[in-house]
């Protein structure tokens, strides 16, 4: 039985490895990216590869000397690199001396032989279909519930009357989800996780900004990659609404689009009108949306040298031009530091509380918070 | 009065210009281009575009501002695929919206999309359209077509037989004749890998293949070998899913297995996406065949002529010594 080991994004790891434990596989779970990671990553990947290659560079190379044999990630079509970050990591990690094996599972609405190929290669305990059936469905209720707490928490924090109660929470009921077993355990532990996420003592009255963040998809996930920004904004009163989720993102790319998908594609159509790779027709897209809904500021994340990012970049000027709407572009490498960070997001955050106020939408000088 | 379109001298120019010229003139177009790069056209081009996108993109802006005021339309199709199996980088996908949108003071831009998956004709579809688009008749456009088809088959067959791109284009122009291919006997020869857009602009690779011929070496780029069979050479899980790269990484593992080269340069751009992926898996191969040394040439817009020269003669001699040593005629 090999130990298995898969990319971390955020919290979504408590499912896979309830779902690779399922199949009768022994996990080593990948370690929060931390600056060890990214040390391995900038050592061994190399100089111009983006930000998330880097740190799943270091992530693999620590799974692996903690035994590691086998890496479950996924694959692409292109045009965006990531498509063959699996084929590259593996040549990377045999030439250090790791002899790791990778299954890469491609889009199954695409591939659905070699999908279930794959999965019956990571299935150690010879489990039927429909039971592989079952065990997806109940990670993918955890994985639901993971995103619904994460995405009340950037609603919550703005609000919350003793700074830093909700991360408190958060942090606590995380536990909660990941003890769950059963289908029936994960509701009740997800109802009581929102449950107590919704009671952190709140200011009703205050006057929070509302910002979108569209970008690239691991740097939007991955908290450890793009230094807690929705933490750093939510702390500075800013209510984060982040245009991507994992669920949300496979259901596009497994069973067929969903409608807010087709909307966020005819919304840039204007400006870009097919895709090119990445999530850069999206970050249009979704600033348009975000434009039209009313938001007070949209914060762009990206890895460095990120090319459907930098399209989108280019486009985005006029973009906000166009829609009135400030946006901010954040290229992250293992260079960032979370204090200049911190200072470009108050610069921003003073510049969206002074439009508003001079649009009148606020009277009184906000207090700050 | 003559309808103009501006052709950026960058980018798609070194693969496609004859083919898209002759089009254009056999419709009675007259074509412009922006010409030679230059410090200016360079330095025009980084005040525009984004610190953060690669130089060719940048070199690709100044070019365009440098024709935008002399020309009724700029054409920048969106060439998403010509092979049925490979697409471009995304800043090829996005170059259209890019110019756009970045850019004030643009003439219409003509960006028809030109994607060959989409079934049979579909390229000829996209050259009918561009073709309507100054209200010509289709038996016209037709004849247009066929002709720059032609004029694509001999310039592949001139870059087939040793030539690089800016001498096929000089060929095809004074309507010459194809002098015999070079003889590489006795000099050493290296290959230049990398895309034709930086290894064929004079400016922005800092005249690398000249100084290499001055130096007495002969240079052979990825457009001299048949893309077909460098393919087999391919041993990649996955294809890289862009063309260039494509290219440029059969070519090298097709010239490491065949060993014909003495030495493999791979030039690329200062963060540059795909050349990541490439560069690193053309390093992972040179490990496997130590014979034949290889180095990477990073280029960016302050990339300094006498750093690369340095460099160039540091090779060429490391080469040198070690073709002797093998010889055992190293002077000791």
């Amino acid at each position: 039985m090999p130990k298995v080991t898969f990319p971390r994004m955020g919290e979504s790891w408590r499912t896979f490895k309830m779902l690779m434990n399922d199949l009768g596989n022994e996990v080593v779970v990948p370690p929060r990216p931390n600056k060890r990671t990214l040390d391995y990553g900038v050592r061994y990947a190399p100089e111009f590869a983006c930000l998330p290659l880097k740190i799943l560079m270091g992530t693999y190379v620590e799974t692996c000397l903690e035994g590691a044999e086998l890496i479950v990630t996924s694959g692409g079509s292109g045009p965006c690199r990531a498509g063959l970050y699996g084929q590259l990591h593996k040549k990377i990690l045999n030439s250090i001396g790791f002899p790791v094996d990778i299954i890469v599972f491609e889009a199954p609405k695409n591939h659905p032989i070699d999908f279930l190929r794959k999965v019956n290669r990571l299935n150690a305990s010879r489990l039927s279909y429909r039971a592989i059936w079952e065990c997806i469905k109940r990670g993918w209720e955890k994985l639901k519930y993971l995103d619904d707490v994460e995405k009340l928490t950037h609603v919550v924090r703005p609000r919350e009357l003793e700074k830093g109660a909700t991360t408190r929470v958060y942090r606590r009921v995380l536990e909660w989800i990941d003890i769950a077993y059963t289908m029936s355990e994960i509701k009740e532990a997800g109802e009581a996780a929102l449950q107590a996420i919704r009671s952190v003592p709140q200011d009703a009255e205050r006057k929070v900004l509302k910002v979108g963040i569209v970008g690239e998809i691991y740097v939007l996930l991955e908290p450890a990659s793009n230094l807690e920004i929705e933490e750093t904004l939510g702390i500075l009163g800013v209510e984060v609404h982040r245009s991507m989720f994992l669920t949300g993102w496979t259901q596009d790319n497994t069973v067929k689009e969903t409608s807010e998908t087709l909307s966020v594609k005819d919304a840039a159509a204007p400006y870009i009108p097919l895709c090119i790779g990445g999530h850069g027709q999206e970050s249009v897209g979704h600033t348009v949306l975000y434009a039209k809904e009313g938001y007070d500021g949209v914060i762009q994340l990206a890895p460095f040298t990120c090319i459907p990012e930098i399209v989108a970049r280019t486009i985005l000027n006029r973009v906000s031009r166009v829609h009135n709407i400030p946006v901010l572009t954040f290229f992250l490498d293992e260079q960032t530091g979370k204090a200049g960070m911190t200072t470009r997001l108050e610069a921003f955050v003073d510049l969206m509380r002074r439009k508003k106020s001079q649009a009148g939408a606020l009277h009184a000088r906000p207090e700050v918070v | 009065m003559i309808a103009r379109v501006g052709i950026p001298s960058s980018l798609f120019y070194y693969v496609h210009f004859p083919m898209w010229q002759t089009f254009f003139s056999e419709l009675g177009i007259e074509v412009v281009t922006s010409g030679q790069t230059t410090k200016g056209l360079l330095d025009e081009g980084v005040k525009e575009a984004l610190a953060d996108a690669c130089v060719p993109i940048k070199l690709f802006f100044g070019h365009v501002i440098a024709l935008k005021d002399k020309v009724d339309y700029l054409f920048i199709p969106r060439v998403v695929c010509l092979n049925r199996k490979t697409i471009y980088c995304p800043k090829f996908l996005g170059l259209p919206d890019m110019i756009r949108h970045g850019l004030s003071g643009i003439p219409p831009i003509i960006d028809v999309q030109m994607d060959n998956r989409e079934g049979w004709a579909s390229l000829w579809r996209s050259y009918l359209k561009i073709g309507r688009i100054f209200g010509k008749g289709k038996m016209k456009i037709l004849m247009a077509y066929l002709k720059a088809w032609a004029v694509a088959k001999r310039f592949q067959s001139l870059l087939l037989a040793g030539m690089h791109p800016p001498e096929a284009m000089a060929v095809l122009k004074e309507g010459g004749r194809v002098q015999p291919r070079h003889d590489h006997k006795g000099g050493l020869v290296f290959a230049v890998l990398g895309y034709p857009y930086e290894v064929h602009d004079q400016f922005i690779s800092v005249g690398l293949v000249k100084k290499l011929k001055k130096m007495g070496v002969s240079v052979i780029t990825m457009e001299n070998l048949s893309p077909k069979k460098i393919a087999r050479a391919n041993i990649l899980e996955k294809k890289m899913f862009w063309t260039f790269s494509d290219l440029a990484l059969n070519a090298a593992y097709y010239l490491f297995r065949e060993g014909k080269v003495d030495g493999i340069i791979h030039l690329t751009a200062f963060g540059c996406g795909p050349d990541s992926m490439v560069d690193k898996l053309m390093e992972l191969a040179s490990k496997e065949y130590p014979e034949i040394p290889y180095m990477s040439v990073t280029i960016d817009e302050h990339t300094g002529d006498a750093g690369v020269s340095t460099r160039l003669e540091a090779f060429l001699d490391m080469v040198k010594r070690k073709k002797e040593a093998q010889q055992g005629t190293c002077p000791r």
